[in-house]
């Protein structure tokens, strides 16, 4: 086993093509330093949740030691500074995505809230008993049980557009799903359990053609690949800063002005107002309509500055370093005895699942992470995946652009590592 | 690593990988389900109670090797105990899974139970190995509904 400079050094070598330094990289994130049970931490569980660069924690200790104030209320300065940083990072999110307004960017605590808040709003206002919502059979839960409340309380029909054994959707059966009686279509961009890339572009083009709007699941997309919005041509995108080198609690939900607009409020209280009276409350103008009370401001100055980063290091240069060594990975995995992948997708981002045959996922998550290798094992909430392939469970090692060849190396020895306990 | 060594005993794979009374009990007279939402681990349990006095169990389910190991032990351990020698049992169990018996006064009892006193050390672990006990007593309590360790 390498010591952690061995590591770094080893790291260092992975050349800088393009001006992507992993090791540089690697040094910006302060937990990635740290030794596990005596051995170097090797991170790949990055779909669960990232860790944050120094940036992202400077941006939030700056909030609180600074400039800690209530946003939209105060006429001091500090709410002046508070307010000023929170619209800040709300535009660099509308630039990231480049959306066409800001105003079409709501924060949100995660993507699980700003799917729920579709649901809940744009869902309940529209859908009618017989109506039916499709869906995909590679969604997280969180972009299937909320449907499922509104369409059991509205009458609706929650349909279920099949894959592949690749793990990858059926096009024609997708389309062939899409009725005069579907009223929304809601869909994962990046598969959390399979790393599919979703050729989404194409399925909302299919989608509009029948007046259908699309929201598009992007938590496991945004942190590998550039969106944009506009290009497209998705109604809603949602997305967790957590799962971007941001911290918990904070997420965007982007929506069409034209559809935000017409939707009614989503929860009630200060901010979302402009003027209440015990008769009547006149609801305030986009976004605020859709962020009521006090919003997590330190978490949204720490996604700003979380994106600042990720658009600093170039998601391009990332990518391609991510798919090095998701291919690398892919590759020695699958030659290990009895180690078979689920998701093989032609299109993939950052995640390799797989079984062990005979060897239950907890049991090698257990015997991997006191080798000090970090992954997801279960499953990653998405139970129909896991019936889908007949699987109670996979192993996931998920990556992140300063995951190095050399983790991956680790984690085929910790691989072996947990053969070698249930030879 | 020692005391992956120490979780993963040889007993332990052996049950993992050979399951004993891992069938459908015909004539039990009590049954209930596990569920471990965690990692999925799933348990039906079925007991035959005869005169308070355990006379057949067997289950079948999907697991970790520490779910499967922990169930298959249990079946053979129940057999001809009355219901209040199982429940003492997985008192004794439990406090063995959660670190709170003292291995130099008590223990003794255990007999092959004893094989998971690594469990442990590995905290997320323990609810693999207390389903098949939680839903024992589910079963004896004849509790309908799902068993869950969460």
């Amino acid at each position: 086993m390498r010591t952690a400079g061995e590591m770094l050094a080893s790291a260092a070598a992975e050349s800088p093509a393009g001006g992507f330094d992993v090791r540089k990289i690697r040094d910006d994130f302060p937990a990635l330093r740290q030794q596990l049970y005596g051995r170097p931490l090797v991170y790949l569980d990055n779909a669960a949740t990232t860790q944050k660069p120094r940036v992202v924690l400077e941006a939030m200790r700056g909030f609180y030691e600074r400039d800690c104030a209530n946003i939209h209320r105060g006429v001091h300065l500090l709410s002046e500074r508070a307010t000023q940083a929170y619209e800040d990072a709300r535009i660099k999110i509308q630039h990231f995505l480049n959306a066409a307004l800001a105003r079409e960017i709501i924060f949100v605590r995660g993507a699980t809230e700003g799917i729920n808040l579709v649901a809940q709003t744009y869902g309940r206002a529209n859908l009618r008993a017989g109506d039916e919502v499709l869906i995909t059979a590679m969604e997280h839960h969180s972009n299937i049980v909320p449907w499922q409340i509104v369409c059991e309380e509205k009458g609706a029909v929650l349909r279920v557009a099949p894959m592949n054994d690749q793990g990858e959707l059926l096009l024609e059966e997708f389309e062939s799903m899409l009725t005069p009686r579907t009223k929304f279509v809601s869909l994962v961009h990046v598969s959390n359990a399979l790393g599919t890339v979703n050729p989404v572009r194409e399925l909302i083009a299919l989608a509009h053609r029948r007046n259908v709007p699309v929201l598009i699941d992007g938590a496991q997309a945004v942190p590998h690949l550039k969106v944009d919005v506009q290009e497209l041509g998705c109604d809603f995108y949602v997305f967790s800063g957590h799962k971007l080198f941001g911290p918990t609690g904070i997420g965007v939900l982007y929506g069409k002005e034209s559809l935000l607009e017409a939707m009614p409020p989503y929860q009630g209280g200060g901010d979302m107002i402009s003027s209440v009276t015990f008769e009547k409350t006149t609801y305030n103008s986009l976004p605020y309509k859709f962020e009521a009370g006090t919003p997590n401001i330190a978490g949204t100055i720490g996604l700003g500055a979380a994106i600042d980063y990720v658009n600093q290091v170039g998601l391009e240069a990332a990518a391609a370093h991510e798919r090095e060594v998701l291919e690398y990975a892919t590759a020695a995995v699958s030659r290990l005895p009895g180690v078979r992948l689920i998701g093989t997708a032609r299109e993939k981002a950052a995640v390799l699942s797989f079984v062990m045959e005979g060897i239950h996922a907890h049991d090698a998550g257990t015997i991997l992470d006191r080798q000090g290798i970090a992954v997801r094992t279960g499953h990653h909430c998405a139970m129909p995946v896991m019936e889908r392939f007949g699987v109670p469970a996979t192993t996931r090692a998920s990556f992140a652009f300063y995951n190095t060849k050399e983790e991956v190396e680790a984690l085929v020895a910790g691989i072996h590592k947990v053969l070698e306990v249930f030879r | 690593m020692a005391d992956l060594k120490e979780l993963y005993q040889q007993v332990i794979l052996d049950h993992n990988k050979h399951p004993r009374n891992f069938h459908k009990l015909e004539d039990a007279n009590r049954k209930a389900e596990g569920f471990n939402a965690l990692c999925g681990d799933r348990i039906t349990l079925y007991v035959r109670l005869e005169n308070d006095v355990i006379t057949d169990v067997g289950f079948e389910g999907t697991g970790c090797a520490i779910f499967k190991a922990s169930a298959s032990l249990m079946t053979q351990a129940l057999k001809g105990k009355t219901k209040a020698e199982a429940a003492a049992l997985f008192d004794k169990v439990h406090k063995m899974l959660t670190g709170e018996m003292n291995p130099n006064t008590e223990g003794n009892e255990l007999g092959k139970l004893a094989v998971f006193s690594g469990v442990c050390e590995f905290p997320v672990r323990v609810k693999c190995a207390t389903l098949a006990w939680h839903t024992l007593r589910a079963a004896l309590e004849a509790k309908p509904e799902v068993v869950s360790t969460e």
